[in-house]
């Protein structure tokens, strides 16, 4: 049995208090009147110029926005600039706070999906990894309601995050009303509600039947049972899955559509909690708690990482590259606001989720070797956070986008919480699941 | 030079794999292992060092990027920048996700094939070449063990090699070194 030590749950909760304290000071300085705003880009005029980039950027305001700004140009005249900027930088803690939110949210649903794989394959390898998988997606739970509420709250219009909720810019916008009867706020919760329940359903008989068959020396009864479950579930997983990506990122850029943009974000997913899993075994492991582990579980967790960093890759070219090669005006300005305001990020995060692992997690001895997966593992989830952010800030704040206090209090806040309830599942029950017909084989696992 | 070998066949890969460690504990040199599929872990087993063909092939993967970029940099940008379709030819980079399917592809193409090459040269395989296999039976259902027994006394080994469990042990005077 695990016990969480006292550090463990001390340094968790000082990541929750200062994330919380750092995310309440971004919600505090955001500026609330126009006049704020005007102040700031006094302030940063005086900097060095950087107010004059923002006055021309004002004109080919940011495209999710730019009915709104065009309908107020004609009420305040020019105040329109100002007011985009204000929205931007309202939505700014706002956004950090939802980019976190659901960063943290996928890997616990990644992990889900890569649990369920495990037993819809009959894996052999990977069954002294599954009390492991299990506690992550302990996150699933709180994660889920926390993510639900941000939702909620947005699809009500009680933040700027997304346009199709505020009901004076759909009423001036042709392309959303179209769009009203899939993204209106009644119908978007209700389905947010569906798919999270179905996950949590899953995951709540998934762990049942996993305990249950831990008890069960005759047969393998629950195992079956699990094994029917998790097939159904990963076909329920992949429709719904690409239906949350559309309604929970793509309809940050309700004009802009992409149709592999599921398989994208289930990429996504997938690498950072394969790669969750492997930084958690390997922690577990140097503590001394799981000695079944051997090098060449880590070595088959560490190939998972490298291969689907490259699929990852492979659909993030795919939808960039058509979209560049055809240059369709209503599809390429979702990457020429990326490539021209978030220039760094967005190819950064090709080089920390593609080069580096690529470069790295090539060799077959290095997979086996603790320090250089860790490596990899923490260069893969940064970049998969910048991934989510590239995807989420042009859409919400725009050009006034930074990776300060606020965005890293955000990651915080949500990392202690991570920490807290997945070390605390880990507890729970034995880090063995002995009951598991394969479990014999996976303890010998050997490559 | 003449030079003498034994020739030990087994009917399992099981009974082989002890046999090989039991070999190598008495410090008899294995010439040569044939089996009619792969057994797992004889390589190991045999003390045989790793291959670097993966090695290679990253090295030729690399010599396949870099044709890529120079061709297609020359061809496109250099050579003759037109205007096609309004495709931006001022700088390789400008227009370089159009390149990448080739590039991706050219990669793969010279990582594989020169590595499948350099198995052939490596492994000493071409069409017309004259089949080096001592026994038929080792590529049905027997394992052969050829062991040097040029200065060892034969009836201990014959003897040694039978209680590992060969099946069928022969003297074989060889003529020349066919390696």
């Amino acid at each position: 049995m695990y016990t969480l030590s006292s550090k463990l749950r001390l340094f968790s909760i000082i990541l929750v208090v200062i994330g919380a304290l750092g995310l309440t000071y971004g919600f505090l300085s955001a500026p609330k009147t126009i006049e704020d705003v005007k102040e700031m880009a006094a302030h940063d005029a005086h900097g060095g110029g950087h107010g004059d980039v923002k006055a021309t950027s004002g004109d080919h305001a940011n495209e999710s926005h730019g009915t709104e700004t065009h309908g107020k140009e004609d009420a305040h005249g020019g105040d329109a600039h100002y007011e985009h900027t204000l929205h931007q930088l309202q939505n700014k803690p706002w956004a950090a706070l939802y980019v976190a939110a659901f960063f943290f949210f996928m890997i616990a649903l990644g992990v889900l999906a890569f649990y369920a794989i495990q037993f819809a394959s009959q894996a052999g390898w990977s069954p002294v990894l599954f009390r492991v998988m299990e506690a992550i997606t302990a996150y699933l739970v709180p994660g889920g309601i926390i993510l639900f509420v941000i939702l909620a709250l947005s699809g009500f219009h009680i933040n700027h995050l997304f346009v199709w909720a505020d009901p004076e810019v759909v009423a001036h916008d042709k392309l959303l009303q179209g769009k009203a009867s899939w993204l209106n706020g009644g119908w978007f919760i209700f389905r947010a509600a569906f798919f999270l329940s179905g996950w949590m359903l899953y995951r709540h008989f998934a762990v049942k039947y996993s305990r249950k068959q831990d008890e069960d020396t005759a047969g393998n009864k629950w195992y079956k049972k699990s094994f029917k479950i998790a097939a159904g579930f990963l076909v329920f997983f992949i429709y719904t899955e690409s239906m949350a990506s559309w309604d929970w990122i793509m309809s940050f850029d309700p004009h802009w559509f992409s149709t592999l943009f599921g398989w994208y974000v289930f990429a996504s997913l997938f690498v950072s909690g394969i790669t969750t899993i492997a930084l958690i075994t390997i922690y577990l492991k140097s503590k001394g708690y799981m000695d079944f582990v051997n090098n060449s579980h880590i070595h088959d967790l560490a190939k998972f990482m490298f291969g689907v960093s490259i699929f990852w890759t492979y659909l993030w070219f795919s939808q960039f590259m058509l979209i560049w090669y055809s240059n369709i005006p209503e599809e390429v300005t979702y990457f020429i606001t990326r490539i021209e305001d978030y220039k760094l990020p967005f190819f950064g995060m090709v080089v920390m989720n593609f080069v580096f692992p690529l470069l790295v997690l090539m060799n077959s001895d290095y997979k086996r070797i603790n320090w250089f997966v860790v490596m990899a593992g923490v260069i893969i989830l940064c970049g998969h956070y910048v991934d989510i952010f590239n995807m989420i800030m042009p859409a919400t704040v725009g050009e006034s986008w930074f990776i300060g206090v606020t965005e890293i209090s955000a990651v915080l806040l949500f990392l202690g919480l991570f920490l807290f309830i997945v070390f605390k599942a880990l507890t729970k029950a034995p880090l063995l699941a002995k009951g598991n017909p394969y479990i014999e084989e996976s303890k010998h696992f050997h490559y | 030079m003449a030079s003498k070998v034994i020739h030990a066949l087994y009917t399992d890969d099981d009974v082989l794999m002890d046999a090989v460690k039991q070999v190598r504990a008495e410090h008899y040199h294995i010439e040569e292992v044939y089996t009619p599929f792969p057994v797992h872990g004889l390589d190991k087993v045999m003390g045989l060092a790793p291959t670097r063909l993966a090695i290679t092939a990253f090295m030729y993967g690399c010599v396949g990027l870099t044709v890529a970029i120079t061709m297609m940099n020359y061809i496109m940008i250099e050579d003759w920048p037109q205007n096609i379709g309004g495709k931006p030819s001022f700088s390789y980079i400008e227009n370089m996700p159009a390149f990448v399917p080739i590039m991706f592809e050219l990669t793969v193409f010279f990582a594989a094939h020169l590595m499948v090459i350099t198995f052939y040269m490596r492994s000493k395989l071409w069409p017309f070449k004259e089949a080096e296999n001592p026994d038929v039976r080792t590529t049905d259902d027997h394992f052969l063990m050829e062991v040097d027994a040029s200065h060892h006394d034969l009836d201990t080994m014959t003897s040694f090699l039978s209680n590992t469990g060969a099946v069928e042990i022969k003297v074989i005077d060889k003529q020349e070194d066919n390696h």
